[in-house]
């Protein structure tokens, strides 16, 4: 009689907003194959060590650009070939991936910090604050970014800190802008008034009312930004002012093989398509996540 | 309207002063200057001759308010390496980079408004969802690599274009393409959703009643409206294109402001470098400046705001 009445209030309510959750992920194509993709990446780049064949700074001048396996000429030993150095290309991009990821996510991580700063206190204060932070956004947007990036990297000198810490500099403007005209909306919500009525700080008010209730736009930003740095970091390495060689980043791959690119094509198009592949797994990832998070698909 | 163009300038020369300290600040980042004017075997005699002979012995600020002075009448100082006044050479790649980025934002339009237009006729046709595939494709694929592909394609394999330096118009193509492409997405939605508004509106409804045919109503009433969202936003990717130029001018050897750019860079020659940062970041400034009052006199809604 009783689980009668259980079976019966489940067939009745709806599922748990988890549940919820987990129906719109899984029967989310997009976002299945981006996580596919973000996670197969990670795993290679925190597994790399086991995972390469080779050591991926290893030279050696009687093996130079061997064509990959699927090549007459290639062979099993070298799957993706070797570089004009003699180095196993697929164990250089395995360890590459390691450099794409850090950059992005820390580099995202800390626009992420400077952006919502910045947007949250120009939605939740508006008047003055919000023309100062209106303002910094302004000049921050018409700063060309990889001028300004390559001449720092230049003069004060390029290294895998620097890099990170230059692109974090430059990125935040989506954060900004996103951040400020979301909180703007949430600000106006009763809920926020009701909080300031019964006495919340206005730290509280930002911290637990405004925060939580944008996180998922800011998620979504993320991955954009996330993209964003993986590719700035690549075209500053290509342009030979971002992560010094010998290090694997995929953009200097390319650019060290654009001299050989005519007879041994592999030698940019491998890395460029591993570039593309990653970034576009995160894009359609933060495409799906908005999808499945926006306040309008939710049932 | 007038107080609202007038707000609008005051912002932005408060903007393109603010991007001077900046670039100003740049010359700064590497430490000691006249250290490495002098170069590495310097004596400090010779470092105390170089501060003085480049006016480097002065309060920074000072030497802010001479530079700034200077750059407004467009003296840039003198090339380290090359010996020549900036502005010349400046003005000399000027042209490579603006030609470079008209026909990139040319190539962008021709191909997003069709496509666009197509894309709100039909939504969740096969033609929408192809735009939209091109676009987070396009999204995710690197400018350089794109280029080195290009390159690859249409000017080895197939030998139909020049891949470098800008003689004739055909030089232009393929970097217009590579440099062009990045802005699609953003003209596409935009002219997607602009379409999509404005075909759902009163008087496009009584265009077609009055029996119009439907290009008309397409390109003559609606399109008219749903660009001027895609006004604004075409000069700020214009900007962004002269800024990303430098990536697709050192691909394709075009002997532009971003090739100069970059090779300014790599040789520490502060100055060139910079006024270029200068003088792009004033360009972007102005264009959208101009986007803002362009929008206004196309939509007397913003004005108010």
């Amino acid at each position: 009689m009783m689980t009668d009445i259980f079976v019966r209030a489940a067939e009745i309510l709806p599922p748990s907003r988890g549940a919820q959750l987990r129906a719109r992920i899984f029967g989310h194509t997009t976002i299945l194959i981006g996580a596919t993709v973000i996670l197969t990446v990670l795993a290679a780049a925190l597994a790399a060590p086991w995972l390469a064949p080779h050591d991926p700074f290893a030279q050696d001048l009687s093996q130079r650009l061997i064509p990959p396996v699927w090549d007459a000429r290639g062979s099993w030993t070298h799957v993706l070939g070797t570089d004009q150095l003699g180095r196993d290309y697929l164990s250089r991009l395995i360890y590459g991936a390691r450099i794409s990821l850090l950059v992005g996510a820390t580099a995202a991580a800390m626009s992420a910090v400077i952006g919502t700063t910045l947007g949250v206190l120009g939605g939740y204060f508006g008047g003055r604050v919000d023309l100062v932070v209106t303002f910094v956004i302004t000049t921050r947007l018409a700063l060309p970014v990889i001028l300004v990036a390559l001449a720092v990297a230049a003069f004060i000198g390029s290294s895998l800190a620097i890099i990170i810490a230059v692109l974090g500099l430059l990125l935040w403007d989506r954060f900004a802008v996103v951040t400020r005209s979301a909180t703007m909306q949430v600000r106006a919500l009763d809920y926020i008034a009701a909080a300031r009525a019964i006495g919340s700080s206005t730290a509280r008010i930002i911290l637990v009312e405004i925060l939580p209730n944008i996180a998922n736009v800011l998620l979504v930003v993320a991955t954009l930004e996330m993209a964003q740095a993986i590719l700035l970091e690549a075209t500053l390495s290509f342009l030979g002012l971002g992560i010094p060689p010998p290090a694997p980043s995929w953009g200097l791959m390319v650019a060290e093989g654009k001299e050989y690119m005519f007879f041994s094509p592999w030698v940019i198009t491998i890395p460029g398509a591993a570039l593309f592949v990653l970034v576009l797994a995160i894009n359609l990832f933060g495409d799906g996540l908005r999808d499945i998070t926006a306040p309008e698909s939710r049932a | 309207m007038l107080a609202y163009c007038a707000k609008r300038t005051i912002v932005a020369l408060l903007v393109a002063l603010t991007v001077s300290i900046i670039s100003f600040a740049l010359l700064h980042l590497s430490g000691d200057l006249a250290q490495s004017l002098a170069g590495p075997s310097a004596t400090a005699t010779d470092v105390a001759q170089v501060r003085k002979a480049y006016g480097l012995d002065r309060p920074i600020v000072v030497q802010y308010a001479d530079w700034i002075a200077r750059a407004m009448r467009g003296d840039f100082g003198e090339s380290f390496f090359l010996k020549v006044p900036v502005g010349e050479l400046i003005a000399d790649r000027l042209p490579v980079t603006l030609t470079l980025g008209i026909c990139a934002l040319a190539f962008a339009l021709a191909l997003s408004l069709p496509l666009g237009v197509a894309a709100a006729v039909r939504p969740n046709s096969w033609l929408d969802r192809l735009a939209l595939g091109l676009s987070v494709l396009g999204q995710a694929l690197p400018s350089f690599w794109f280029a080195l592909i290009l390159i690859i394609v249409f000017g080895l394999k197939l030998r139909w274009l020049p891949v470098s330096g800008s003689g004739t118009w055909q030089h232009f193509v393929l970097p217009a393409i590579a440099l062009g492409y990045y802005a699609t997405p953003a003209f596409m939605r935009l002219t997607r959703a602009g379409m999509l508004e404005v075909l759902a509106s009163d008087y496009i409804r009584t265009a077609r009643a009055k029996g119009l045919r439907t290009m008309s109503v397409l390109f003559k009433h609606a399109l008219r409206n749903a660009i001027i969202p895609v006004v604004a936003v075409a000069a700020v990717q214009f900007g962004f294109m002269l800024g990303g130029s430098i990536v697709i001018e050192s691909v394709f050897s075009l002997y532009g402001v971003g090739y100069l750019g970059w090779e300014a860079i790599s040789r520490a020659d502060f100055p060139v470098v910079q006024a270029i940062v200068l003088v792009l970041a004033c360009i972007y400034v102005l264009l959208t400046l101009l986007a803002d009052m362009l929008n206004a006199v196309l939509d007397p809604r913003i004005r108010v705001r």
